[in-house]
């Protein structure tokens, strides 16, 4: 009997793996070790329809607890890892267990950033990222009256737009000089200030947060540097993530913005892969090494390394795609913009119908697209396949994309 | 309870209860439905819960959004005439029976 593949995280990457390598054929044994109390589920609702009650935790589910036993995938939930024991080939949990292992796949993902301001332990400071937590964010939404979001990135502004809806007075707190800074172009960011704002929802760019001031030990409120009071009652952080690499770092494998890995997802260890939010990988459409945090890269590096350990050796080459929800408005993202030297928009704000276009040196490497789906799925292929266009040819209506996609093969969805 | 009939790409089929109110794909998933994967989770995003709809059911669909049609453009088998994203079909009464098939891959 074999030692088999052993998943750390239980997230969409480690689910992912966990169920391609059995679409793959796989035959050894399949462990999937899950630090959080529950069955593998969806995080992207965590900011959107479970807070505002559209989605149950049963909606969410990435599968039915039977799955699991249907596929023979051992379902670890609420265990932690204490160490990897790379030379022993195994993985030692703080209960005591150990998991022997032929191949190793960590699939640990990230933390919330935390904000070391005072005040920041008050009751009513919320960050969110696992189920759990927002379980206690919806809970505090019932009650809360004045919310006041520290971060407008996608989850801020995703949670922004849910206690809006559920008709609280909102008020967006972004350090930088405009909405989701270090993603989108400037034109994107003005339409979701405005859109925001006609929703009622206060926004606040170049705001420095000084502390949060509290009564009893409860939040009441927000202070910035130059003296700006926000009243709170619920105080929600969405500043970004680090990436969980300490397991890696003990285990003496190399870490750089998050675990390192080359460009089949293996770490310096060849026994071990690293997926996901923890992952920093090269990526032929950044031509950089970098590390992503979205569903699309989870679930496509875990399809990678899952052909991969069947014995289909795979490089990763996955296009990057995101989306975020707000309001009744999807931004659906292809590629990365970072880096960009040109931006042209087709379509425009004042119709809703706006995508923009980034290009580097000529070359298109990014599409941003607000109700303008079918430029987005087409941008998908037209930067996969690296089909050459103009930005002239972007701003033109009259050029057919998906004629030009067309011409080039297919995408990976 | 309307019936939903989910076909194979190799051709066996299997009869599902679902709930009304309940989509095509969120059904194949909880009754361990090979075929569906729903990476985004049903939000438009992907085509892994591509299906080929019967054509005697097809019409009687509420037609595809903007969104969904510009998907299906990119599913890993090609789209047919009655291609549909599978998170974006609820099952009704009025839909009792309905049969789809799986295309043979999803990704």
């Amino acid at each position: 009997m074999k030692n088999g593949t052993v998943i750390i995280g239980s997230g969409q990457a480690g689910f992912q793996t966990a169920a391609s390598l059995r679409t793959e054929g796989y035959e050894e044994k399949i462990t999937l070790i899950g630090e959080e109390p529950h069955i593998p589920y969806q995080r992207p609702p965590l900011s959107k329809g479970f807070p505002l009650g559209t989605q149950d935790f049963e909606s969410i589910e990435l599968r039915p607890e039977q799955f699991y036993q249907d596929h023979q995938i051992d379902l670890l939930a609420g265990e932690k890892v204490a160490a990897i024991e790379g030379a022993a080939r195994q993985v030692k949990l703080e209960s005591g267990r150990l998991f022997p292992y032929e191949k190793l796949v960590l699939a640990v993902g990230a933390r919330n950033r935390t904000l070391s301001l005072k005040g920041a332990e008050l009751d009513g400071v919320l960050y969110l990222r696992s189920l759990d937590e927002a379980v206690v964010v919806k809970d505090r939404l019932k009650n809360a009256q004045n919310i006041v979001v520290i971060g407008g990135g996608f989850i801020g502004l995703e949670l922004a737009a849910v206690a809006c809806s559920l008709g609280k007075s909102v008020t967006v707190l972004e350090a930088l000089p405009r909405l989701m800074p270090r993603v989108v172009a400037p034109l994107i960011s003005d339409f979701y200030r405005e859109l925001h704002k006609s929703k009622g929802v206060k926004v606040v760019c170049g705001a420095s947060v000084s502390e949060m001031e509290g009564l009893g030990g409860k939040v009441r409120g927000v202070l910035l540097t130059d003296g700006t009071q926000y009243s709170a009652d619920l105080v929600l952080i969405g500043v970004g993530v680090v990436p969980n690499i300490e397991l890696a770092q003990n285990a003496g494998l190399r870490i750089a913005n998050g675990i390192a890995v080359n460009e089949y997802l293996h770490t310096n260890n060849e026994n071990i892969f690293a997926i996901g939010d923890c992952a920093e990988h090269p990526c032929v459409f950044a031509n950089a090494r970098i590390r992503l945090e979205s569903v699309q890269n989870a679930a496509d590096q875990a399809q990678c390394v899952a052909a991969t350990i069947a014995g289909r050796r795979n490089v990763y080459r996955a296009l990057p795609w995101f989306w975020t929800d707000q309001f009744d408005v999807k931004l659906q993202m292809a590629g990365i913009s970072h880096g960009h030297d040109c931006v042209v928009a087709r379509g425009n704000a004042e119709s809703r119908k706006l995508s923009v276009f980034y290009f580097k040196a000529g070359r298109l490497i990014a599409i941003d697209s607000i109700n303008r789906p079918l430029d987005h799925m087409m941008g998908r292929k037209l930067i996969a396949n690296r089909v050459q266009l103009t930005p002239e040819q972007a701003a033109d209506e009259s050029v057919d994309l998906k004629k030009m996609a067309s011409s080039s093969g297919t995408a990976h969805s | 309870m309307p019936k939903v009939v989910y076909v194979s790409p190799a051709g066996d089929a299997r009869e599902i209860d679902v709930p009304a109110g309940t989509t095509v794909m969120a059904a194949a998933l909880k009754n361990g439905i090979d075929g569906i994967v729903a990476e985004c989770g049903g939000v438009c995003m992907c085509s892994t819960c591509h299906v080929f709809v019967d054509e005697k059911f097809f019409d009687q669909l509420p037609p595809a959004q903007d969104t969904e049609e510009a998907v299906l453009e990119i599913s890993a088998v090609e789209r047919q005439p009655t291609s549909r994203l599978s998170c974006q079909i609820k099952v009704t009464d009025n839909l009792d029976g309905l049969i789809v098939r799986l295309p043979l891959k999803q990704r």
